[in-house]
């Protein structure tokens, strides 16, 4: 690490103030620090600090995020082939598929980051750490190529940039970039066969269980299949326990959100238990049963990672408890009673994002309107 | 308002326990050659000197006053001359050196019991012998104006600051003392003294008199008087409410049974760079370096008068803080660390969160070094200011309000109530490194410039 430390140090000096590449400091700046978290001792307040940082909480997200993200490639294989292969074979098959979308996802995101960087002159954030991972999982495996690099520039210059930067967006900039592509893109998006890899090449069924439900058939899928993810949808939200495992290094580090992702859960089961005691005989989706919508689509994967953004979600405790109900209902709403989207997550975690600040409005008024009654009461 | 003794258990919080606490000894220090008076300790104040250089003066005489206020003095803590006027950029005063005579002689303010006194007259005793200066007011955190009349006056003899000077033990064998100081301040205000004590540590403070006395007990921040206000008797605009601490209520205390203004107290010196961590007797103003010199290890160290959260960084030649009473010497943390953000590694580190290794110790002493560990950013991560928050006040709202200079939303969300040592965890915990301390002390200052 030294040889490495004494490399940087023999650099840096270009890339100061008054160095030769001054104006690329900012992109030295995010290449040092991801390999050293740097010098810097506290100036002002408090001498001591917690040792954690932002890349440090980007990465235990991103941690969280390999269980899935190792089935999901994994999933992609089994999704074409069927059984009888080996793990191996599915996972290169995969893995195939899946790392030109990571690739592209990371490059693009990363180098429109830095460019951006270094035209404004400020550090380079740590926030597309964790968007440049969930864009592919919340993607279709045959979604081509060129459409993902769009939608990921679309999402980081308009969801994110034109705003200022991590920490200034109000929409989830991985959600804006699946919404781009959906609207822009939507027979790539949706229907019964983007969900497989080469599904109509290979002649394979790759029908969701909600798009099942929607066309108002009973899904075939096995509870266990949901539940373990043996089913097609996009690459990281299918497998129910893998997403759990992430959920529990989330919130075992308290990084993500408890209140969040309970009160989604609740919103969520609540809306799915009243569509269940309405029941309908002519939409199936009124009477699939309520805990079964939990294990499908993108719900546990939006409920954990994606409602969870602390930038785009509610900040305030009790606003944490709203925001996080009213995506569980929007959810399920949009998912039975919209005919023309069959998933509602990410629509109701967009539309709450844009809610979110007025939820906190709301909450913190409260607080101030018991600082004025106090202060009522001790005039009178 | 009668209000009645309180119990308060404070919950959210972080306690941070670092290595090097001070253990229960007293010794003394070599009196310094030079003692020093700074103004910067007396946020907002702007010197009018009444000295020169080599003028004589004795402990108690009027060195400066404040040019906002003359009837606020500040008076030399010793016997000696006048040495050297140290000034910055625009002639601003940083410091007043005064070379120490070899004893102190006192100015006589004569012996006076305030119960035959007026109001007026205590205020002229504490403001003539330099003891006003360690009256604070909530709001604002500045020293508070003798022409006000405060709702409250409030006391913390309860310290959960990380190496704190335990208040009991600075206050043992002036019991006496301590009570002819509550008695002064009784007589400032029309409503209640407030002392709040620890009740596990048995001590005089039990039996002070004329006092509200409320039982304070859970994680830091529980000792600030702020976060005990909050819970007694919320500060409301417009109204003002004065804190002292413990040790200046026995220097009043003092002054008023023997007529003398006497300048010494006891300081904890602590921090894992202190070979053995103890108490000693010192002169306010005395020079740090006579403080620590031989106690220290390594040589990569940061000295702090003040605790690690909200104390200022000093080098060996300046002198003790005005306010405080520790010293705390800390490993500089000028260092990279390879890879250092990944989770699960650098385990000797302590966060809040349970990113590392080290939420399996909870009561281990840590060696905790000034590395900022990482850089600042922009509001991220949520919900981790308000877990060290027990106030009822949105944090990161109120630190947004203040950035936007936003004076009406800044009220509403109660900055009258907080002090930037209130903020101090939230310096701590927050993993975009936001300067929370500074941020409010910034808040504070527009809302004295535009509200008064």
């Amino acid at each position: 690490m030294n040889f490495l430390r004494n490399k940087l140090d023999n650099i840096k000096p270009l890339f100061e103030k008054g160095g030769k590449y001054e104006k690329y400091g900012p992109a030295f700046g995010g290449i040092e620090t991801f390999l050293f978290v740097p010098n810097h001792t506290t100036k002002k307040g408090a001498h001591i600090r917690d040792g954690i940082d932002l890349k440090r909480v980007m990465m235990v997200v991103v941690l969280a995020l390999v269980p899935a993200t190792i089935f999901g490639i994994w999933n992609i294989g089994f999704q074409n082939m069927g059984e009888g292969q080996s793990f191996w074979t599915y996972f290169s098959f995969g893995a195939v598929r899946f790392l030109p979308m990571v690739i592209i996802s990371y490059g693009l995101g990363l180098g429109i980051e830095f460019a951006y960087a270094i035209f404004r002159g400020h550090d380079v954030n740590e926030g597309y750490l964790v968007t440049g991972l969930l864009i592919p999982l919340i993607m279709p495996i045959d979604l081509p190529l060129w459409m993902l690099a769009v939608s990921v520039v679309f999402a980081v210059v308009i969801g994110k940039e034109a705003f200022g930067g991590t920490g200034m967006n109000i929409l989830n900039p991985a959600l804006v970039a699946r919404a781009f592509a959906l609207f822009s893109y939507a027979a790539y998006m949706s229907g019964n066969t983007v969900w497989v890899a080469d599904a109509v090449a290979d002649g394979v069924s790759g029908e969701t269980v909600l798009g099942t439900l929607g066309a108002n058939n009973i899904p075939s899928t096995s509870v266990m299949d949901m539940f373990m993810g043996y089913m097609p949808g996009s690459v990281g939200e299918t497998s129910v326990l893998m997403i759990l495992i992430g959920a529990a290094l989330l919130l075992f580090t308290g990084i993500a959100s408890w209140r969040i992702m309970l009160s989604t859960v609740i919103g969520a089961s609540l809306t799915g238990l009243l569509f269940n005691a309405i029941g309908s005989e002519t939409n199936e989706l009124f009477n699939f049963l309520w805990w079964q919508h939990l294990l499908v689509g993108g719900f546990a994967f939006g409920a954990v990672f994606m409602a969870t953004d602390p930038v785009t979600a509610a900040q305030t405790t009790k606003g944490k408890w709203i925001y996080g109900f009213l995506i569980g209902v929007f959810a399920i709403l949009i998912r039975v009673v919209n005919p023309t989207l069959p998933e509602g997550m990410m629509m109701a975690i967009l539309l709450m994002n844009v809610f979110a600040p007025t939820i906190d409005h709301y909450v913190i008024k409260s607080n101030i309107s018991k600082r004025k009654k106090r202060l009522l009461k001790v005039k009178a | 308002m009668q209000i009645m003794s309180k119990d308060i258990r404070i919950k959210k919080g972080l306690d941070i326990k670092l290595k090097g606490q001070a253990q229960q000894k007293l010794s003394s220090v070599p009196r310094s050659k030079i003692f020093a008076i700074k103004p910067s300790n007396f946020h907002g104040i702007i010197p009018k000197m009444t000295v020169r250089v080599g003028d004589k003066v004795n402990v108690g005489d009027v060195v400066f006053y404040a040019k906002q206020n003359d009837q606020i003095k500040f008076t030399s803590p010793v016997s000696g001359e006048i040495k050297e006027i140290v000034r910055g950029a625009k002639r601003k005063i940083l410091s007043i050196k005064i070379t120490a005579a070899a004893k102190d002689s006192h100015k006589d303010f004569g012996v006076k019991s305030p119960g035959k006194l007026s109001t007026q007259e205590v205020k002229e005793m504490l403001l003539e012998s330099g003891c006003w200066a360690s009256i604070k007011q909530r709001p604002y955190d500045v020293i508070a104006n003798p022409d006000d009349s405060p709702k409250a006056i409030f006391i913390s003899a309860y310290a959960t600051a990380p190496l704190a000077a335990n208040s009991v033990y600075v206050l043992n064998g002036k019991a006496k003392e301590f009570q002819a100081g509550i008695d002064v301040l009784g007589k400032l205000t029309e409503g209640d003294v407030h002392l709040s004590i620890n009740p596990i540590e048995a001590s005089f403070l039990n039996d002070v008199k004329g006092v509200v006395t409320h039982k304070v007990s859970g994680k830091h921040p529980a000792g600030n008087i702020g976060v005990q206000i909050s819970k007694i008797d919320p500060v409301n605009a417009g109204e003002k409410v004065w804190v002292v601490q413990p040790q200046d209520v026995v220097t009043i205390g003092k002054l008023f049974l023997t007529g003398k203004y006497d300048a010494s107290k006891v300081i904890a010196l602590a921090g894992s760079q202190v070979e053995s961590p103890q108490y000693y007797e010192v002169i306010q103003g005395a020079k740090i370096s006579d403080i620590v010199s031989g106690k220290l290890t390594g040589d990569n160290n940061r000295i702090i008068s003040g605790t690690p959260l909200t104390g200022e960084s000093v080098p060996e030649s300046d002198s003790l803080g005005y306010y405080d009473d520790v010293v705390s010497v800390l490993p500089e943390g000028n260092h990279y660390r390879f890879f250092g953000w990944m989770p699960f590694l650098g385990n000797d580190k302590l966060s809040m969160s349970r990113t590392f290794f080290s939420f399996l110790t909870p009561n281990k002493e840590y060696t905790l070094d000034t590395n900022f560990n990482g850089e600042e950013r922009a509001f991220v991560v949520t919900g981790e200011m308000e877990k060290v928050m027990p106030m009822d006040i949105y944090p990161m709202q109120l630190l947004k309000a203040v950035m936007t200079g936003d004076i009406e939303r800044m009220e509403n969300l109660g900055i009258y109530e907080v002090a930037p040592e209130d903020f101090a965890l939230i310096d701590f915990v927050s993993s975009s490194k936001i300067e929370a301390q500074d941020i409010i002390r910034q808040g504070l200052d527009l809302m004295i410039k535009e509200v008064g």
